[in-house]
């Protein structure tokens, strides 16, 4: 029994001693499960997306036809209501982001510098508890406050300031995208506030600038790295979504996710889903590079 | 941290690209099976795509019970949605309560298979239009037994709206901007152009669904002047409702079963099939080709197109049954219902409703310069995104 054990043990060593020694096997043990998970699920899929996107598919039966085409991209580019709703997207994704920006540097710089220890994890723990219950619930919710006999036309009217007819419309999905994403950017914001050393504020302060010049230009850009990293989420996350159009849009409020959607779950066109889903992807990697500029990578 | 890593990546997915290019091609085989002669013990099971409100527990249950299948539904939101489902469901699904517009598309796509009527007994009393309906007979093959019929109908506010309604102008004129409500669905298109072929008659619109590019410019143009006035366009019949409910609409196009199911809800609403007239559906179960349990299959349709159970799904639904047997179990069930639901209208009820159908190049009248599905899906984002 007991020179079993100590064998066991020797053997245990000289694994990890060999490992040690061999920093590469390490990596390779190390990386090749989540590896091959990136390769065959992530890559594969994306590099099907682009292909499929050059297919086509015969408009009465619709069956998939395996030539070459770039009519895909030719009807993207040549009916205008694609423009416009790749504009529209973007547009949304970069007010949600600007939003949520201007709501989370205040909220974060109160929770991170002003408020006392008790306050401050309270409201970490107010800002998590959303992301406890189901996305579609809250959407749901905001459908019931923005409907025409919603929530917030009854307390309009009971204050006497009449209604607004903001239901379904864009108007409504910005609100609620600002709503579902803000916790995404008010964590990264809050993050690099903590890391900015009191004594700067301090240093400015002593130097005579006033709070708001001391936000300007000491606080700001060193927490802007932050808000580039928060603004990835935001901004992809409305890039890509198709649920929040479809409850709470109008007329006129499809994202590039619903023509997507509306592609291959309805229309049965996947190459064009494939090809319309081709510019997120382009949009998202500009945007990537630029985020990369501002530092955000460094404040992952 | 940085991008070299990623460019690594990128240049991989080129290669792989190139490579997985290469190994791609597939091929298509339609099989043509022998038909059944006779309907074989039940496989315990039954997969369906349909309609909201198609496969109710009253009688789903009785099936259930009688027959040992159980039935598993899988709603659809639009006829386009349930081409899909077939297409990609694979073996998924057994059967499709397809309407007009889709059944020539699964059809000619292979995804439907053929059926006996034989095997059917009820279907001898079927109304004569609809025992082989060109949306679901090619070449005297049936491809499915007819089930369900009906108008697309104007559905209204009785508070908001007065006076009532007698006109499809009332969601095209803007009287109601922000107000109204239509199905996010291109067959859509045919409802302008058969209003278009009454008010403007200069376009020579002859039926609906045979537009030439001209005809389906101008109803397009006709849907995108509409836009301002569409509150929103309902993608499942339950949004339709809460619209109506919540007040955010007060008239739009709709089926019956949104009235039925408003007024059961004590809503204020009315529908009407107003003087230009109506589209309309006419559905069919189709046998998918991949079907597993074609026993269970063959028996729902058994079940489904009995006069009893075509009496309850034309009240809940608030359609027409195919059986013509089924109006006595009707006025059991609701006193006057065969009447309210057309279920004893003459033929030239019939003959009034442009039902849907799948718009493809060849017009009826022998030429080719019609505007193709494709072509009004185009149309229809054009109007809508």
């Amino acid at each position: 029994m007991a020179s079993n054990a100590l064998a066991r043990r020797a053997a245990r060593v000289r694994v990890s001693a060999a490992l040690f020694r061999r920093p590469w096997l390490r990596a390779v043990l190390l990386l090749s499960a989540p590896g091959a998970w990136f390769v065959l699920i992530y890559l594969a899929a994306l590099v099907l997306l682009f292909i499929s996107a050059l297919w086509s598919v015969e408009s009465f039966t619709g069956n998939l036809e395996h030539t070459w085409t770039l009519s895909n991209f030719e009807t993207l580019v040549k009916v205008p209501a694609y423009r416009t709703i790749a504009l529209r997207t973007i547009g949304i994704a970069a007010a949600v982001t600007v939003t949520d920006a201007a709501l989370a540097i205040p909220f974060a710089f109160y929770a991170a510098r002003v408020a006392p220890r008790r306050v401050s994890s309270f409201l970490f723990v107010a800002v998590l508890i959303p992301l406890w219950s189901s996305y579609l619930v809250r959407v749901f919710a905001w459908r019931l406050i923005l409907a025409h006999d919603g929530v917030l036309n009854w307390s309009l009217d009971k204050i006497g300031l009449g209604s607004v007819n903001i239901g379904y419309s864009n108007w409504a999905m910005w609100i609620v995208f600002s709503y579902i994403w803000l916790p995404f950017m008010i964590l990264p914001v809050w993050a690099a506030i903590e890391r900015v050393p009191a004594s700067y504020l301090e240093a400015s302060a002593d130097l005579g600038a006033r709070g708001w010049r001391t936000f300007r230009t000491v606080l700001f850009p060193l927490i802007v790295p932050g808000i580039a990293a928060g603004s990835i989420f935001t901004f992809s996350l409305t890039l890509g979504d198709f649920i929040t159009p479809t409850l709470v849009g109008g007329a006129g409020s499809d994202l590039i996710g619903n023509v997507v959607y509306q592609n291959v779950g309805v229309a049965n066109n996947i190459p064009f889903a494939a090809a319309f889903a081709v510019v997120p992807v382009i949009v998202m990697g500009l945007y990537l590079l630029l985020a990369r500029r501002l530092g955000a990578f460094e404040a992952l | 941290m940085g991008f070299k890593r990623i460019d690594w990546a990128l240049g991989g997915v080129l290669v792989a690209m190139v490579l997985g290019a290469s190994a791609c091609g597939s091929s298509n085989s339609s099989s043509s099976s022998k038909l059944p002669t006779s309907v074989g013990a039940g496989e315990g099971e039954l997969n369906l795509v349909a309609w909201e409100g198609y496969a109710q527990p009253e009688w789903v249950k009785p099936y259930e019970a009688s027959t040992g299948c159980k039935v598993h539904a899988k709603y659809a939101g639009s006829s386009d949605e349930m081409v899909a489902l077939m297409r990609q469901g694979g073996s998924g699904y057994d059967m499709v309560s397809a309407s007009g517009d889709a059944s020539l598309r699964l059809i000619r796509g292979g995804e439907v298979q053929q059926m006996n009527v034989e095997l059917v007994p009820e279907w001898k009393n079927f109304i004569p239009q609809l025992q082989s309906p060109p949306h679901n007979t090619v070449n005297g093959k049936h491809y499915g037994i007819s089930l369900q019929w009906g108008p697309n109908t104007l559905l209204y506010n009785t508070q908001t709206v007065k006076p009532a309604p007698t006109s499809w102008s009332e969601i095209y004129n803007g009287r109601y901007k922000g107000q109204v409500t239509v199905p996010n669905n291109p067959i859509q298109i045919a409802d302008a152009a058969l209003y278009l072929s009454k008010t403007q008659p200069s376009l020579g619109i002859s039926d609906p669904y045979e537009l030439t590019e001209a005809q389906l410019n101008a109803a397009g143009n006709l849907l995108k002047a509409q836009r301002p006035s569409i509150k929103k366009y309902w993608a499942l019949a339950s949004d339709e409702i809460e619209l109506f409910k919540n007040g955010d609409v007060v008239i739009g196009a709709a089926w019956p079963y949104q009235y039925s199911t408003l007024i059961a809800d004590k809503a204020p609403v009315q529908q009407t099939i107003p003087s230009e007239g109506a589209t309309g559906w006419a559905d069919t179960w189709m046998l998918s080709s991949h079907a597993k349990h074609p026993n269970c299959a063959y028996k729902w349709v058994n079940w489904v197109s009995s006069p009893k159970v075509q009496a309850e799904q034309a009240i809940s639904y608030g359609e027409t049954p195919v059986n013509t047997k089924a109006c006595t179990y009707m006025e059991q069930i609701q006193k006057g219902s065969c009447g309210v639901y057309h279920a004893n209208a003459p033929a030239a009820y019939f003959d009034s409703i442009k039902f849907w159908k799948t718009p493809v190049k060849e017009c009826g009248n022998g030429k080719t310069d019609c505007m193709d599905y494709s072509a009004w899906q185009q149309k229809w984002t054009e109007v809508t995104g």
